[in-house]
C-alpha cells in the first residue's frame, strides 16, 4: 500500500485514481489474485496512486448467494460513509474497496490493511450466521405452520 | 546539539514538501494544499511569517536557493513561480515561469550555481529554466527525447550542467542541461566529455523494474544513486563501470541523499530513514536510523498483558495503532540540513503525518557500533 500523489498524464489538471482510469500502462502494477477456491478469491490491483481490493464472498448455495448479495448491496448503498468502499464491485466479485493516496494520507496504512482483513474474516462468519438463523427461523415457521394441521 | 532527532510537529495536515533557507532560520512548507507557508525559527519552535498564495492546485515541490535567497515552487496546476523577497516591504513577490508544459509539474530543484533550475513534469519532459535578461522573465528549455512517462524526481550534478532524472517509466537517466551563454564549458567527467543540451549521458534501470522515485548525485558527482519502487537502491559509477543494486527487505524508498561518499540515507514508505554504507567496494544496507525508538517502545511486560486481558478482555495493547517510529506515515522528502555536501551533519525529513524531523548524522555514525549488537 505504497501510494503517492500522482496527477494525470493524460488530462490536464486532473488527478484521478490510475487504477480506475487505466489510461497510462506504466503506472499500473500487475494484479494479484489470492484464492482459496474458485468461489472465494481476492483480487488486488495496484497503481501509483490507488489500489483496488475486490473480494468474492463464499457462496455455496442459493441462500448464501441471496444473503451475500443483500449484504453487499446494503453496504455499497452506504458507500459514502464507508470511505474506502467502491460503489460498484468489479465484475466477477461481490464487493470492492478503492484506496487512494488521499486515504493513506489520512489514515494509518497498517490499520487499513487490518480493516480489510478483518472485514474478510467477518463477512464469511456473518453470512454463515445469517444462514443459520434463517434456517432456524424457517424451521420454526414451518413447524408452527404444520402444527395447525395436527 | 543533542543526539536524538528533533521533532517538529505542525499539525496542519500532510507535508508534501519542505525547504530551508541558506542559514536554516527559515522554512518553507507545503501542507498538501495550494499554499506554501513560510516559518521563521524562534527559539525551539517555528512561527509562521508569511504565505505564498499563487498556485491553484497542490504544490508538489519547493526549493530555496541558499545564496540568492529565492524560492521556486511548482504545482499540479502546470505552473512554477520564482519568489523573490522585496527588501522594503518584506513581501515575497512571485514571477511566473514560462514552463510550456501542459501537465502537472512534479519536482523542482535549483542548480548548484543558482542561475537555472529544472522542473520535472507529467508531460514527459523536464523544463530547464534560466533567466532571460532581455525579456526579464524565466524561460524553459525542454529535455524531451527518451522520457516516456512522468518524471518523478531530479537532481543536479555539482558541475551545474548534468541533471539526473527518475521517471515512472522505470528508468533513471542523466542528461546534459548545458545552456549556451549561461554555463561555461564543463570539465570532462566520467559522464561524458562533449555535452550539448539534451545529451543523454546514461540510462539505467534497476533490474526488476519499478518506478524511480528518488535520484541523487554523490558529492563528487562520480556516482549516482536512485531508488525504485521494487525497494531497491542502485548505485551507478560510470568511472569504474560499476552498477550495484541493493534490495532492502522494507517498503520502497521515495527520497535519497548522500551523507558523504560512503554513506547514503534513503527514506520512504517504511516511515524511517535507512542508512546504506560502502564497505570496500561493496554497498550494503547498514541500519535503520530509527531503531532506538523501537526498543524503548516495547516496554510492556507479560504481567501487563495478562492484566489487560483480565480487565478489558483485550489481548492486544491499546497503543498498537501507532507505528514504532518517529514518523507515523510515509516520508516523502529528505534533505540535507547542515554540513557540507561532502559531509552532511544533519538532515531533515518531512512526512505525510505532518512532522518535520531533524536527524543528527554524526551521532548516527557514532552510534552505529551499538546498533550492530
Amino acid at each position: 500500500m505504497c501510494l503517492e500523489n500522482f496527477s494525470s498524464q493524460i488530462a490536464e489538471r486532473h488527478n484521478k485514481p490510475e487504477v480506475e482510469v487505466r489510461a497510462s500502462k506504466e503506472v499500473l502494477l500487475n494484479p494479484v489474485v489470492i484464492s482459496r477456491n474458485d468461489k472465494e478469491r481476492v483480487l488486488i490491483e495496484t497503481s501509483v496512486n490507488s489500489l483496488r481490493v475486490s473480494i468474492a464472498i463464499k457462496q455455496a448455495d442459493e441462500i448464501e448467494r441471496i444473503l451475500a448479495h443483500k449484504f453487499t448491496r446494503f453496504l455499497t448503498q452506504r458507500a459514502e460513509s464507508f470511505v474506502i468502499l467502491r460503489r460498484k464491485p468489479i465484475e466477477g466479485y461481490d464487493i470492492s474497496f478503492l484506496i487512494t493516496n488521499a486515504h493513506t494520507e489520512q489514515m494509518y496504512k497498517h490499520k487499513l490493511v487490518d480493516f480489510i482483513i478483518q472485514f474478510m474474516e467477518e463477512v464469511d462468519k456473518e453470512i454463515s450466521e445469517m444462514k443459520l438463523s434463517l434456517n432456524a427461523r424457517a424451521r420454526i415457521v414451518s413447524e408452527s405452520y404444520l402444527s395447525q394441521f395436527n | 546539539m543533542s543526539d536524538s532527532p528533533i521533532v517538529n510537529e505542525f499539525n496542519q495536515g500532510p507535508i508534501s514538501c519542505h525547504a530551508f533557507n541558506g542559514d536554516r532560520t527559515e522554512l518553507a512548507i507545503c501542507f498538501n494544499t495550494n499554499v506554501v507557508t513560510i516559518f521563521r525559527k524562534s527559539g525551539a519552535s517555528w512561527t509562521q511569517t508569511s504565505t505564498l498564495v499563487e498556485h491553484d492546485k497542490p504544490v508538489t515541490s519547493i526549493d530555496w536557493a541558499p545564496k540568492s535567497n529565492r524560492i521556486v515552487t511548482c504545482s499540479q496546476d502546470r505552473n512554477a513561480y520564482v519568489w523573490t523577497l522585496d527588501g522594503a516591504s518584506h513581501q515575497w513577490k512571485p514571477t511566473l515561469v514560462l514552463l510550456r508544459i501542459n501537465r502537472a509539474a512534479t519536482f523542482v530543484r535549483w542548480s548548484p550555481e543558482e542561475d537555472k533550475f529544472a522542473v520535472a513534469s507529467g508531460s514527459r519532459c523536464i523544463s530547464v529554466c534560466y533567466f532571460e535578461e532581455d525579456n526579464d522573465w524565466w524561460v524553459g528549455k525542454h529535455i524531451k527525447k527518451p522520457i516516456r512517462s512522468t518524471v518523478l524526481s531530479i537532481d543536479w550534478h555539482p558541475n551545474n550542467v548534468l541533471l539526473a532524472a527518475g521517471c515512472a517509466d522505470m528508468k533513471a537517466r542523466v542528461f546534459s542541461a548545458f545552456i549556451k551563454g549561461i554555463d561555461k564549458k564543463p570539465a570532462p567527467s566520467p559522464w561524458g566529455e562533449k555535452l550539448p543540451f539534451n545529451t543523454l549521458c546514461g540510462e539505467f534501470s534497476n533490474g526488476a523494474g519499478g518506478w524511480i522515485h528518488g535520484v541523487a548525485f554523490s558529492p563528487s558527482g562520480e556516482s549516482l544513486v536512485f531508488t525504485g519502487h521494487d525497494s531497491t537502491i542502485t548505485v551507478v559509477s560510470p568511472g569504474t563501470g560499476d552498477i550495484q543494486s541493493i534490495r532492502a527487505p522494507y517498503l520502497p524508498y521515495l527520497s535519497v541523499i548522500w551523507l558523504n561518499e560512503n554513506q547514503i540515507v534513503a527514506a520512504g514508505h517504511d516511515c524511517a530513514p535507512h542508512l546504506f554504507e560502502r564497505k570496500g567496494q561493496q554497498w550494503a544496507f547498514s541500519a535503520s536510523l530509527d531503531a532506538a525508538v523501537k526498543k524503548a517502545d516495547v516496554g510492556f511486560t507479560a504481567r501487563d498483558t495478562f492484566r489487560r486481558m483480565d480487565s478489558r478482555a483485550q489481548s492486544t495493547t491499546s497503543t498498537d495503532t501507532e507505528v514504532h517510529t518517529h514518523h507515523q506515515n510515509t516520508i516523502n522528502s529528505i534533505r540535507s540540513f547542515s554540513g557540507t555536501p561532502e559531509h552532511v551533519e544533519q538532515f531533515s525529513t518531512s512526512a505525510i503525518d505532518g512532522k518535520l524531523i531533524l536527524w543528527n548524522a554524526d551521532s548516527i555514525s557514532r552510534g552505529l557500533g551499538n546498533l550492530h549488537l
